[in-house]
């Protein structure tokens, strides 16, 4: 095992990848020369060239449905928009074209290409660069969309998704870049086959006392949280998502019929989320085991401001969950820490 | 100044077409009459499918949006003989023509059209959307400027591979003003890319006219941003349309780089089966209906001063055409429709676990 940062496992994965098949090019704005926003491609136009690593114009729906196109020929292109939010500007090809391209034509043609692309406040960024509107993407059919939160995740899922012949959509997350974990030591072999299985959860802590659901940055605070409410003698299952679509409900039904409760955290507003469809999940899957209502913690509903205090407030936080955690738990009668 | 806005005669949108009536069009000296004869079969081909499919529907036999091919047979015919079995296209949603001279089975194009189980697209598509990966038609797109990404992106992978194929992305008029027709040309130009652009110029997006919503409606000069070289062909012409595509697509292939073609000619019908187009005033409907106008009628009277075309041989293609056609409609109207067993079928190339495949009522959690 070596500790790596999540940055340092997508790089060395989307390498990996590209040694393994030739097919395998990347796309997208500032990716070859400038090595990447956020330096997830460090390296490798000088490793492959110009012809697998494409500097793109600022043109996303232009560049994005090339991508489709050249996935209709067989290539896998591994998109890169240096934000989720610049995903709007592409939003047609995503939602009206890699999405329904293989049913639309009665299954003659799938568009095997992944679109990796970071959300996430927390950064200062302001109202139009601090969102998670991986929600659009989690509701259509057609769409993969994943969400690693570790490095190791991120590597086995990035391996999955670009040897997956579906398009997906690779969530990755400002807050996520520099946090650091544990991989295998061969996680940047081309030969190295550690593919995650999309469509499946994990409970990556177990305990007793109550479920507590995220996903990508949100995952790894859960597990911040669980570890403090530990120290207070309360013990939280944590489940990560990982995948949106498809969505594994039966993991997180099952961890909340054995605790008997649920809170949700995500990073994004509140109505009509992500958070939403697990706890409808939660009453369908799981009415007679809940000892109290599911609680969500979310993002404030306003667009991100810039002011730190205000960014702060505005964003869930190790507090904020644990707060919740504490009142659900008090809610029950169980005990509050 | 609305009114000098309005078009007076289906088009009056300046060019070279209204310079000169003299013939220009290529001289049928070099030509074999079969060659001809198969051009006009063709049209004709194309023509009372559409017929038939407007028929159908208004028999509720076809739903859906439903545009067709009318008034742009040449069009159709010379884009398509220009292009090898190899090359791919990628059209708009005004695609059956296109569909059927790309070398798609038409009894499966209209099954297409029915809804049924042997369509094209499995009748998952219907008229916008007809596919078929063998004959490299990869697509009518129904949403407008949708295909021009994915043409280009298409390009990209045969330029990635070195193969000589080059792309045919088909658009109308309207499509010049996205945002994806500014980007796409731009990608094609910039990475180099075997494609040519094709711009269907039949004056009208619906039922806005070009100079309306065009600050250049000299289409075929608007790939100059970009550097892309352009040319106008009159698209009521098969053998003009047919030179001037094939050149374009030669050079693509050869040079590696993009084109734009711009072949005007008149929608003899409303932009839909459904539309009676009452914005047109009677000088336009009339342009746009007149036999100087149809490609089929000025063909025809072409190869009949030639002495190529004749009663006897017109009614012989007439019946030959319309016994397939009839045999089109009478394949679709026998074919299954789609069993809802199949529902769930295409929704993704690669299976995976908790994939949803719940019917309307029923619950998240089946027992």
């Amino acid at each position: 095992m070596s500790v790596i940062t999540y940055r340092q496992a997508l790089r060395d994965t989307l390498r990996a990848e590209m040694l393994r098949d030739e097919n395998v090019l990347v796309m997208g704005e500032e990716i070859g020369v400038f090595e990447g926003s956020y330096k997830i491609t460090e390296g490798l136009l000088k490793e492959f060239g110009p012809r697998r690593v494409k500097d793109t114009p600022i043109a996303e729906e232009g560049f994005v449905g090339a991508a489709i196109g050249a996935a209709m020929l067989g290539l896998r292109p591994v998109v890169e928009l240096m934000t989720i939010n610049f995903s709007l500007i592409a939003i047609d090809q995503i939602i009206n074209h890699a999405a329904k391209i293989y049913g639309m034509f009665g299954g003659q043609t799938s568009v095997p290409m992944v679109i990796r692309t970071p959300g996430g406040g927390g950064q200062q960024l302001g109202a139009t660069h601090s969102q998670n509107i991986e929600l659009f993407y989690s509701f259509i059919p057609g769409l993969k969309v994943l969400a690693p939160s570790t490095p190791a995740e991120a590597s086995a899922m990035l391996r999955a998704a670009i040897r997956d012949d579906d398009p997906v959509l690779f969530l990755e997350n400002l807050g996520l870049y520099n946090s650091k974990g544990e991989v295998a030591e061969d996680y940047a072999e081309a030969d190295n086959d550690d593919v995650a299985e999309i469509g499946r959860a994990a409970v990556t802590r177990e305990g007793s006392d109550i479920t507590l659901i995220g996903y990508s940055r949100m995952a790894m605070v859960a597990n911040q949280v669980a570890e403090k409410l530990a120290e207070e003698d309360i013990s939280v299952e944590v489940v990560d998502l990982r995948s949106l679509r498809p969505l594994d409900r039966q993991t997180f039904v099952d961890s909340v019929k054995k605790t008997g409760s649920a809170v949700i955290c995500e990073d994004d507003w509140l109505t009509y989320g992500i958070g939403a469809e697990i706890a409808a999940s939660i009453q369908e899957g799981a009415f007679d085991y809940l000892d109290a209502p599911v609680r969500r913690v979310a993002m404030a509903e306003v667009p991100m401001p810039y002011a730190k205090p205000l960014e702060t407030a505005a964003l869930p936080s190790v507090e904020s969950i644990s707060t919740a955690i504490k009142e659900t738990l008090s809610a029950v009668g169980k005990r509050v820490g | 100044m609305a009114d000098t806005a309005k078009p007076k005669g289906g088009a009056r949108s300046s060019g070279s077409r209204r310079r000169s009536r003299k013939d220009t069009s290529p001289s049928l000296s070099n030509e074999s009459p079969d060659t001809l004869l198969d051009y006009y079969r063709r049209m004709l081909f194309v023509r009372r499918f559409e017929e038939r499919t407007a028929q159908a529907y208004t028999q509720a036999r076809i739903g859906g949006y439903c545009h067709l091919n009318l008034g742009e047979e040449a069009t159709v015919v010379g884009l398509m003989t220009a292009l090898k079995e190899t090359d791919y296209l990628f059209t708009n949603y005004r695609d059956h023509g296109y569909a059927i001279e790309k070398g798609m089975d038409p009894k499966r194009v209209m099954a297409e059209l029915y809804g049924r189980s042997d369509g094209v697209s499995r009748g998952w598509g219907g008229s916008m959307h007809m596919y078929d990966t063998e004959s490299r038609m990869l697509g009518g797109y129904g949403i407008v400027g949708g295909q021009l990404p994915l043409a280009t992106g298409a390009a990209l992978a045969v330029a990635y591979r070195g193969g000589d194929e080059v792309v045919m992305c088909q658009m109308g008029d309207g499509t010049t003003n996205i945002g994806a027709w500014h980007e796409s040309l731009n990608i094609a130009k910039l990475w180099d890319l075997p494609i040519v652009f094709v711009v269907i110029n039949n004056f009208t997006g619906m039922g806005t006219t070009v100079e309306m919503s065009s600050a250049e409606p000299e289409l075929y000069k608007r790939g100059s941003a970009f550097r892309i070289e352009g040319e106008r062909v009159d698209g009521r012409d098969v053998l003009a349309v047919r030179d001037a595509a094939t050149r374009l697509v030669e050079r693509a292939r050869e040079e590696q780089t993009p084109f734009l073609l711009e072949a005007w000619s008149y929608r003899q019908k409303g932009h839909s089966v459904v539309d009676p187009a009452k914005y047109r005033t009677d000088e336009q409907r009339e342009t746009a209906r007149s036999k100087e106008n149809d490609p089929i009628a000025l063909f025809d009277a072409k190869l009949t001063k030639a002495g190529i075309l004749n009663d006897e041989i017109r009614d012989e293609i007439a019946a030959a055409v319309k016994t397939e056609v009839t045999a089109a409609a009478d394949f679709a109207e026998q074919s299954p429709k789609p069993d809802v067993s199949t529902l769930f079928d295409y929704t993704y190339a690669t299976p995976v676990p908790n994939e949803s495949r719940r019917m309307p009522a029923d619950p998240v959690f089946a027992e």
